[in-house]
């Protein structure tokens, strides 16, 4: 792809209608830290760049009694900067903070991280933690698909050509939950995960867990969510055996692949130690 | 394809210029511009020597589309400090030899003026996360650690703090 042309709309709907309209390829921008790499190389097919962050809405958020509605544009940066969301949902302000450096998390977004649907992608596992919800508006009007069913494969998801995501929408969580995101790398900033881990518990008055989502990253085509592994930790006080046995059901649920940054096995046994250390860490936060 | 006509301002001046809409700000600062200071490294956002500010936040502009610009303000290392006299960051560099071939050195003194502004008194742990994605392949960046640590402490002082 090569940039060809470039429109900045100012609302959603203009920018689905130039998607629809469109002569060449046409793909929205929102940071671009995928984009514009992706359109330097390979092939030199016209690329129409339609730039979402002149739409107001799709770089704002409201947090409220329901709970957290995100336009999908605003960059990491701004995000990771916001305290009172950062109190609720700090696992998913934790995976945006990971992203790249300062300088990329200035422009990359949740939307474009989910969007660009990267296997390794740190912000999806956080997001099927906290039960995200997609908002999508397209020629025909809006609809609502769950994370965890949003990505559908390496690179992939359930976005039609012209549709946006215009809305990440994640319910407030029940008093007594917390959630944490964690991820392998080989060095310490600056890299794609190996394995990731989010994961949401939320604990009764004596810290009985009552509820608790696990989602786990770069261990198989798209990220997952794993009912199994949440399953284990559910009427536990998340004592050792509970915590060990989620970690077996998520290795169990991962289907890795051997590259240049971890075998299978590998892969395997580090996503269910960070299960079990995102379980601990969300559960002190829980209690805190 | 037509070439874009973009209204911008750079380090504070109004600036125009025609661009191709494949063309990254990093292209059009250097090769319409004269703006050589930021530099290419990597082309992929991986080593930050092509740093600037958009509307006052860093970015790499090799990651930035030229057309992008329009209305938004640019801050480049020609903004930092003025001919007669080096800004404080700009001397440390100096002062601690914190640069061998100087291509990182214009990312990274773009990138601590922008951390001092939000963090004027970082601790070294926060300028080694901050500055992590602006690499060096000379210093072995102890010396620039030390730059910007003296650097964040004289800069209250300059400013009668
Ligand atoms: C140096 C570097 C380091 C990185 N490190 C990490 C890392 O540690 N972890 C990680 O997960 N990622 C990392 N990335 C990848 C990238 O920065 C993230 O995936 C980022 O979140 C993408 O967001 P963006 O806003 O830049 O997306 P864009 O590049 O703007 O978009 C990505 C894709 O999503 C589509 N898209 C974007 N927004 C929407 C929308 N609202 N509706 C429909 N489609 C949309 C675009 O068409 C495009 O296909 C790194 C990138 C770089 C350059
Ligand atoms: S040239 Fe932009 S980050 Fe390397
Ligand atoms: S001084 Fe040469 S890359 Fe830093």
């Amino acid at each position: 792809m090569a940039v060809a042309d470039y429109k900045a709309p100012s609302t959603v709907s203009e920018a689905v209608s130039l998607l629809a309209s469109a002569q060449m390829k046409a793909k929205v921008m929102a940071g671009g830290t995928d984009l514009i790499i992706q359109s330097k190389s390979q092939t030199a097919e016209p690329l129409l760049v339609v730039d979402l962050k002149r739409i107001e809405t799709m770089k704002d958020y409201q947090l409220t009694d329901e709970g957290l509605s995100l336009g999908p544009a605003m960059c990491c940066a701004e995000f990771t900067a916001l305290e009172d969301v950062k109190a609720v949902y700090p696992g998913l302000t934790e995976a945006a903070y990971l992203i790249g450096s300062t300088q990329v998390q200035g422009r990359a977004s949740v939307g474009g991280n989910l969007c660009n649907s990267s296997p390794a992608a740190d912000t999806i596992p956080a997001l099927i933690a906290n039960g995200a919800q997609c908002v999508i508006e397209g020629p025909d009007g809006d609809r609502t698909v769950p994370v965890e069913d949003f990505v559908t494969g390496v690179g992939k998801n359930c976005l039609a050509a012209n549709e946006i995501l215009k809305r990440i929408v994640i319910p407030r969580p029940a008093p007594g939950t917390a959630d944490a995101y964690l991820r392998f790398i080989p060095r310490t900033e600056m890299d794609i995960a190996v394995a990731g881990a989010g994961v949401s518990v939320t604990l009764d008055a004596d810290g009985t867990c009552t509820a608790a989502r696990v989602g786990i990253g770069a261990v198989a085509p798209t990220a997952m969510l794993v009912p199994a592994a949440a399953a284990a930790l559910v009427g536990t006080k998340l004592d050792d055996t509970a915590l060990e046995a989620a970690a077996k059901a998520a290795s169990e649920a991962s289907n890795p692949i051997t590259d240049r940054r971890g075998t299978v096995e590998f892969r395997r046994h580090v996503v269910g130690v960070l299960v079990k250390r995102a379980a601990k860490i969300a559960q002190s936060r829980a209690q805190g | 394809m037509a070439k874009v006509h973009v209204t911008t301002s750079v380090n504070g001046e109004e600036t125009e210029y025609l661009c191709e809409p494949h063309e990254t700000l990093l292209d059009v600062l250097r090769n319409n511009l004269q703006l050589t200071g930021t530099k290419e490294g990597c082309g992929s956002g991986d080593c930050g020597a092509c740093s600037v500010t958009v509307d006052g936040r860093l970015t790499c502009s090799c990651l930035v589309l030229a057309v992008e610009a329009e209305g938004r303000e640019i801050g480049t290392i020609e903004g930092v400090g003025d001919k007669e006299k080096l800004s404080v960051i700009q001397q440390k560099f100096l002062e601690h030899a914190a640069l061998q071939c100087g291509i990182c050195t214009p990312g990274l003194i773009v990138s601590t003026q922008a951390m001092l502004k939000d963090n004027p008194t970082p601790t070294e742990e926060d300028v080694r996360y901050y500055l992590a994605g602006n690499l060096c392949r000379c210093t072995g960046y102890d010396k620039i650690v030390r730059a910007v640590m003296d650097a964040a402490e004289t800069l209250p002082s300059e400013r009668g703090a």
